[in-house]
């Protein structure tokens, strides 16, 4: 197989990567749940990828159709997705909670209250 | 048989409950619920533990689908010991919770509890279910839930620890997610005993190597393994009272449980140990673990951030006991996974009793507490002989099967780490026992009443089982032994 042929999961590694390194690098928390975001989705597409079958058309019963992509990944993905939006959802409602209790949400600014004393 | 007919509602009813318990209004109402739904969970775990126990496997298809096709529960005497102790230590945080949690939290207590019965739902389902996707997927509705429980600390800084733990858990859980991806795109099933089948042929697949470590490494973030535990200390100190205890006593134990599902039972010891050098690996990290963690712990001074640390040494005890990959070493592991989860609920608990009285959890302000609430600090102390690993404590039993596991294996020399480690657990239990017994109160300080009641006698009834279990272990060691055997196969004993 071509190097091109491959080119969803080159796809995947690259978003993983982007996704990952804003998880890690990025201090303000909107971006870290974006990238977090971002790697998720990555891993949907590698399992979205597994599902193709080449020339396979969609698993729906017709006529005249032999060959069906695997629907298992399908919904796998969806499960995922679900579980991704109440993730993010969740994130997104704890930054919110931090801006109104500490007035910023750059992690940078907001570390030194976790490991210092506070009164 | 009944018994299989009744495993869903292991995890069923506290899911169902707390939908119910969500709307309700008040504090009472919501807190009996939710107990009932535990106490439930608990005696059917009860149950299933017994019928597993002599190495009964039981199976329930999920909506009459035949495995591999539909999901399966499939339980054996790892998964029930583990559901066992969720449930039954749900119970027991539960009747302590009441007057903590009013004291922590103000609003109405509905969703508080609808939450903590979904963590409860979460963390049984992991353990009891036999399909690899199934364990993701409840692994993040515990993960969810339990997020939500430790932002409602009072603190404001428990917002940030939940946000850090949520950040790292999602990520630990998405890697665990990919070696499953792995996993399926070689084999094109996710039932685990199917997966065990098929995994062999593959054994010199760079894939399968992937997988293994993508699980090792997400597992490991939500177990707290050395490198890996960043996001526990703060969680467990902010966290309620009542939130700390029940993850202290659980959570860990439960993503140990999985890594050695799929370490064990998936992928098979020979290919984890023998194959790669997961071995070496995982006693590197448990050693580095025991010492960073106990040596952490001796200078803390906010003492749940303490008790926290210690967790993070005794998950290494419990990975040192997995890495030995033998069936004493295996036994070891599982004996103090229940074993700590006494001890640290106990300890926490204890220490609860201070914060609901004081409202502070630093050592200073524990100076010469032990005349004001002596009930309240000889538990504390009681449950940290057991920590240091005294005689006649569960505590030194699992210590006992550790040194044998590593005899048997040759490793004396982990017999000294093992003490080092001890000495270090003697060392920031006994700071708290001399500052609250030894010296004297300081001019001025408020006078503090004795634990109430409700608080003081789940405590006790912790501390107690923590010498019971110390001294009658047929009990805990037939059935950490028989989750040994459960997932090393009958006679295995290897390299």
């Amino acid at each position: 197989m071509s190097s091109l042929g491959i080119i969803n999961y080159w796809v995947v590694v690259v978003l993983m990567m982007i996704g990952f390194y804003c998880v890690i690098a990025r201090g303000n928390m909107i971006k870290k749940l974006m990238g977090l975001g971002l790697f998720q989705t990555s891993v949907f597409i590698l399992f979205v990828s597994a599902g193709k079958i080449v020339g396979g058309s969609t698993p729906i019963l017709v006529d005249g159709v032999e060959v069906y992509s695997n629907p298992l990944p399908h919904v796998i993905v969806l499960t995922a997705i679900v579980v991704g939006v109440a993730i993010t959802a969740v994130g997104l409602a704890l930054t919110v909670r931090i801006q109104e209790a500490y007035g910023t949400i750059e992690d940078d600014h907001l570390g030194d209250h976790l490991d210092g004393e506070e009164g | 048989m009944l018994l299989t007919e009744l495993l869903p509602f292991i995890m069923a009813v506290p899911l169902i409950g707390s939908g119910f318990v969500a709307v309700m209004p008040g504090r009472s109402l919501p807190w009996a619920l939710s107990t009932l739904a535990c106490l439930f969970s608990a005696i059917v775990a009860a149950a299933v533990l017994g019928a597993t126990l002599d190495g009964t496997v039981l199976s329930y298809p999920f909506g009459n689908w035949p495995p591999p096709i539909g999901i399966e529960y499939r339980i054996d005497a790892a998964n029930a010991l583990v559901a066992f102790l969720v449930a039954s230590m749900a119970t027991v945080a539960l009747f302590w919770a009441p007057k903590s949690v009013a004291s922590e939290i103000e609003a109405r207590h509905g969703t508080f509890y609808a939450l903590f019965l979904l963590a409860v739902a979460g963390l049984l389902g992991i353990t009891l279910t036999g399909d690899a996707f199934n364990v993701f997927v409840f692994l993040e509705i515990s993960s969810l839930a339990s997020y939500g429980l430790i932002a409602h600390g009072k603190d404001r800084r428990a917002l940030l620890a939940a946000f850090r733990y949520l950040i790292m858990g999602t990520v630990g859980a998405t890697f665990f997610l990919i070696g499953i991806a792995f996993l399926y795109m070689l084999t094109g099933t996710l039932n685990m005993a199917d997966l065990a089948e098929r995994l062999p042929a593959l054994s010199d697949n760079n894939a399968v190597r992937a997988a293994l470590a993508f699980i090792i490494v997400g597992m490991g973030l939500k177990l707290a393994l050395l490198p890996l535990h960043l996001w526990l200390p703060n969680a467990y100190a902010y966290a309620p009272n009542f939130v700390t205890i029940f993850l202290a006593g659980t959570a860990t134990k439960v993503a140990l449980y999985v890594m050695l599902r799929f370490v064990f039972t998936v992928f098979g010891p020979e290919y984890s140990f023998a194959v790669l050098p997961l071995s070496t690996v995982l006693m590197v990290l448990a050693l580095a673990g025991m010492f960073a963690g106990s040596w952490v712990a001796m200078f803390q001074i906010h003492l749940k951030r303490m008790l926290a640390y210690s967790s993070i040494a005794q998950v290494g005890y419990m990975v040192l006991g997995v890495s030995l990959a033998t069936m004493t070493g295996v036994t070891a592991a599982f004996l103090h996974l229940l074993n700590h989860a006494l001890i640290k609920t106990a300890l926490f608990m204890a220490l609860g009793c201070v914060i609901y009285r004081t409202g502070s959890a630093r050592l200073d302000d524990l100076r010469g507490l032990g005349r004001e609430m002596p009930w309240t600090l000889t538990a504390f102390a009681l449950a940290g002989l057991s920590i240091i690993g005294v005689p006649t404590t569960v505590g030194f039993i699992s210590k006992w099967y550790l040194i044998l596991a590593s005899i048997e294996s040759g490793a004396w020399w982990l017999v000294a780490f093992l003490v080092i480690t001890s000495l270090m657990a003697l060392f920031y239990i006994w700071r708290v026992v001399e500052a609250a017994w030894f010296s004297a109160r300081p001019e001025g300080a408020k006078k503090f009443a004795e634990a109430p009641l409700a608080l003081l006698i789940p405590t006790w009834f912790v501390v107690i089982l923590n010498f019971y279990f110390g001294l009658d272990t047929r009990l805990t060691v037939s059935a950490a032994g028989a989750a040994a055997q459960a997932l090393l196969g009958a006679g295995a004993s290897l390299p």
